[in-house]
């Protein structure tokens, strides 16, 4: 039977979130994201420091720094670096491709974050290794929802 | 045609081997994809796919981006100072629209 408050509360689940729920990323999705660009090889916990705030007030534009601890040399170097979530519509959100030339594994951007979640930064770095940083975000105001 | 602006923040001189950092800027909308106007319907996805820096022609720093980076796009990074060349800094969306800046970089001994 539809009653009103049913029918108002299905309205409100796609138009609040500007997308169905189901379309948000869980961390199967992240882990899946990683997998891909890993191809399944091991990831090591260190090297890499995520910068991000612990409490976000604006999902929609959270400052993100990730360095790596390479010494960014012809033999030795980060060849990218990956800004993955967990509860957002899609996991990979940015990739960064450095090299030598870059001269320092140190990158910055905003991301939008759709809920509170782990948000992880993963290096590839040129003799194969994958390293990896995660930090919990609280977000106040969610991206993905109207206005976002 | 487009509104955005792109801009780009950087040394004009360096030392050979230093490294600089760069910081760059466009205006753009990012929308998701997902978002309803005011009529209900999705308003299509518009984002900048593909950012990548030239250096002497050569390319030295690259991002691929989705729509999980907020609106006006920025990013910081660094480049080892190796020649004097021009800087080129692009920027391509997903209708194929493709913004540059150039910038000179003088290098001394």
């Amino acid at each position: 039977m539809t009653t009103r408050r049913g029918a108002i509360i299905a309205t409100l689940g796609v138009s609040v979130f500007g997308l169905p729920r189901a379309t948000i990323a869980t961390p199967q999705m992240r882990d899946e994201a990683i997998a891909a660009i890993t191809s399944g090889a091991p990831v090591g916990d260190g090297r890499v420091t995520l910068t991000i705030p612990g409490i976000a007030e604006n999902g929609l534009s959270v400052y993100t720094t990730v360095a790596v601890d390479s010494p960014m040399t012809a033999a030795d170097h980060v060849r990218a670096i990956h800004i993955i979530a967990e509860q957002n519509p899609i996991a990979r959100l940015v990739t960064f491709r450095l090299g030598p030339r870059a001269g320092a594994a140190k990158v910055s951007t905003n991301i939008r974050l759709a809920a509170s979640q782990h948000v992880t930064a993963l290096a590839e770095l040129s003799d194969g290794s994958f390293w990896r940083d995660a930090k919990p975000v609280v977000v106040t105001l969610a991206a993905c929802v109207d206005g976002g | 045609m487009s509104l955005a602006i792109a801009r780009v923040s950087m040394p004009a001189e360096a030392r050979r081997g230093a490294v600089i950092d760069i910081k760059a800027i466009i205006r753009h909308p990012m929308e998701t994809g997902y978002r309803p106007d005011s009529m209900g319907r999705r308003i299509p996805r518009h984002i900048i796919e593909q950012f990548w820096v030239t250096y002497g022609g050569t390319e030295v720093f690259g991002m691929d981006l989705t729509q999980g980076v907020a609106a006006n796009p920025f990013f910081a990074f660094s480049i080892l100072a190796t020649e004097t060349a021009e800087l080129v800094f692009t920027w391509r969306d997903d209708r194929g629209e493709v913004f540059t800046v150039t910038k000179h970089l003088t290098v001394t001994e």
